[in-house]
């Protein structure tokens, strides 16, 4: 018997019920398409958490104050911090680094004429650009001049133009953060923000202003001036580590830590967290993908459930088949085409399916995903197997009926 | 041609053993017309099947063609029943979707023939029965008669040793009854055919040169019948 025979025998006999063969191919389009969609989704929110982290600079280093562990019972917990001190020791001792930045951030009231914004503010030096990879688009960027003589002066993020200046061009102009001027030298290049804080949403100033003008006492504690955290960008990827261990040494001195004592600073390195992250999506990719072969599975019952319902309709013609002398294999062969012809064409039209979603999801900007090729390869491989594995028990089925008993059934 | 000799074929119903055959033995010459009649229940469907290598005797020995086909696995009946036998049957068992040229094509695509043989040799058999002018049409475009010429077609088209017909008037009126007993004694006496018709009507069987009779499960009788009915001769008793 003939492929090409078979294959039309397998299509007109799914021709016959259209409804049913459509329905049926429905399933496995569900499921092919949801494993498609899905992994796709995955797949995009993933390199977008990476990119966004690579694009903060792969070399990074960002301190922060706290213990990374609670204090054992009976030792009191102090709230400790990283101050303005601390940075000068780093800035003075650390080698092999490509700049030291350190920030203090407050969310503040920042208007300009009628329009007003509640946005972050964040001190910085000249260095926060180069650590960060922060570039200009217009306007220039702050200095340590700019610190040092104390200018009012202010660097804005995209998403604070639109609000304060719709617009407007904000070069010059003078907005009032707390009720203090400033005037605007800057603006910031977008950056790749799909997260839950929108980075661009943010105004930068001198951080030596800042703890003169603007932060007052909130900034200071226990006389010290405080910075919210210290980002350090080491010369290469092979510095980190050498880097790492010379700021915990400098912060140690800093804050006096005996030897038993414990880190009273977090130093996150950007590559490790990176690899903590891009694990976590690389699981939840697989955990979506996993739910949604289920629905594929739940496809392919549907297929076994219509094959045998096929299977039983047709007995008399499966007899005669017999009669005439189909062997068991042909009969097998014939049941097995029909699955695969329905789950193949659902395995494709699924995959079609999955890519319009995915395109459909980018276009709305919600997330870009990321259609993978082994996604692809994968679901449709699983389909075929589906088509072949739940066709295997009706077809089998088929194959032993009792030819003459076939014959015989209504 | 055929020869059996002391066919037993017991089905065991839950806790019943049933005898549907008990030591049959006869032979059957090649070119023969030979009836088995019997009322239902007699063994005659059971002794066809086997007859027809579509199942296997519990015990007893049974040569087709010099072939002993008793032991043989399922593949091999399936390949017995391919090459050497044709069916035709009381309910035509026509593939309703296709054409009446796919219907005869069937039993030849699985000899292993070229699409083109099998073609050339459906053609051959579908003219043979006077179908060749609706070979494009499908079973319920065509009579019953026609329907069932289709099936003779198709029994005849791997030029089959052995054709039996189980009932194969049953479906039919009287007149076109008539035409397909035609068409069997056309086979069998032009052309050599050995044909083996089974029915429960003895007017059938007068059609046929011999006849065997079934009662439960045994031979009540092997008669030649010196002067088999023409076709188309009207049933005793009937009006018409």
């Amino acid at each position: 018997m003939l492929l090409s025979q078979n294959l039309r025998t397998a299509f007109r006999a799914l021709l016959a019920n259209k409804l049913r063969s459509a329905l049926t191919i429905l399933g496995i389009v569900i499921g092919v398409a949801a494993v498609v969609a899905l992994m796709a989704i995955g797949n995009g929110a993933t390199s977008s958490i990476t990119n966004r982290i690579a694009s903060s600079g792969s070399n990074l280093l960002n301190i922060q104050a706290g213990r990374s562990q609670r204090p054992s019972p009976g030792q009191p917990f102090n709230q400790t911090n990283l101050t303005y001190k601390d940075y000068k020791a780093l800035v003075t001792t650390l080698t092999d680094v490509a700049g030291i930045a350190p920030a203090y951030q407050s969310n503040y009231t920042v208007t300009y004429n009628t329009l007003s914004t509640s946005t972050s503010v964040v001190g910085v030096t000249g260095d926060y650009f180069s650590v960060h990879t922060y570039t200009i688009s217009s306007g220039r960027a702050l200095t340590d001049a700019d610190g040092a003589s104390q200018k009012q002066v202010a660097v804005l993020g995209t998403t604070t133009v639109t609000d304060l200046f719709g617009t407007e061009d904000p070069l010059g102009k003078s907005i009032k953060i707390n009720d203090k001027s400033f005037t605007v030298i800057g603006v910031l290049t977008p950056k790749d923000s799909s997260g839950f804080n929108d980075t661009n949403d943010t105004i930068l100033i001198p951080l030596e202003t800042g703890y003169n003008k603007l932060f007052g006492a909130n900034a200071i504690r226990n006389g010290e001036r405080t910075v919210s955290a210290i980002a350090v960008s080491a010369s290469s990827a092979d510095t980190v580590d050498l880097v790492s261990s010379q700021i915990t040494f400098v912060l140690r001195h800093q804050h006096h830590l005996a030897l038993d004592d414990d880190d009273d600073f977090r130093i996150q390195n950007q590559a490790e967290l990176l690899s903590t992250l891009s694990s976590v999506t690389t699981t939840m990719t697989t955990f979506l993908g996993a739910i949604a072969a289920i629905s594929l599975l739940v496809g392919g019952i549907g297929i076994m459930n219509i094959t045998l319902v096929s299977v039983s309709e047709r007995t008399r013609e499966i007899g005669l088949r017999k009669a005439v002398g189909a062997r068991k294999n042909h009969i097998l062969f014939q049941f097995l085409v029909e699955t695969m012809t329905l789950s193949i064409i659902g395995g494709v039209t699924g995959i079609g399916v999955g890519m319009a979603i995915a395109w459909g999801v980018t276009a709305l900007n919600l997330i870009t995903a990321v259609v993978s090729v082994s996604s692809i390869a994968l679901s449709f491989t699983f389909s075929v197997l589906i088509g072949l594995f739940f066709g295997i028990y009706p077809a089998y089925r088929a194959a032993n009926l009792h030819p003459m008993e076939a014959l015989r059934s209504e | 041609m055929i020869q059996i000799d002391h066919l037993v074929k017991i089905f065991t119903m839950g806790e019943n053993e049933i005898r549907a055959l008990d030591d049959v033995s006869f032979s059957i010459a090649k070119g023969e017309m030979v009836s088995i009649m019997g009322p239902s229940g007699s063994g005659k469907s059971t002794l066809m099947s086997i007859a027809g290598c579509l199942d296997v005797p519990t015990s007893g020995s049974y040569l087709l063609d010099d072939i002993p086909v008793e032991k043989m696995k399922d593949s091999q009946l399936a390949d017995v029943r391919n090459r050497k036998i044709g069916f035709v049957f009381q309910q035509f068992n026509l593939l309703s979707r296709t054409s009446a040229l796919e219907n005869v094509i069937l039993p030849l695509s699985y000899s292993g023939l070229s699409a083109r043989a099998c073609r050339e040799k459906a053609e051959k058999a579908l003219e043979l029965v006077g179908l060749k002018e609706r070979m494009k049409h499908h079973p319920n475009e065509l009579s019953g008669g026609q329907q069932q010429r289709v099936a003779i077609a198709r029994a005849l088209a791997n030029d089959p040793a052995l054709l039996i017909a189980d009932e194969p008037t049953g479906a039919l009126d009287s007149k076109t009854g008539a035409g397909i007993m035609d068409l069997f004694q056309t086979l069998h006496r032009d052309f050599g055919q050995t044909v083996i018709v089974v029915t429960h009507d003895s007017f059938v069987a007068q059609h046929t040169g011999r006849i065997i009779r079934l009662v439960d499960g045994r031979i009540v009788s092997d008669a030649l019948n010196a002067n088999p009915l023409k076709a188309g001769t009207p049933r005793p008793g009937a009006e018409d």
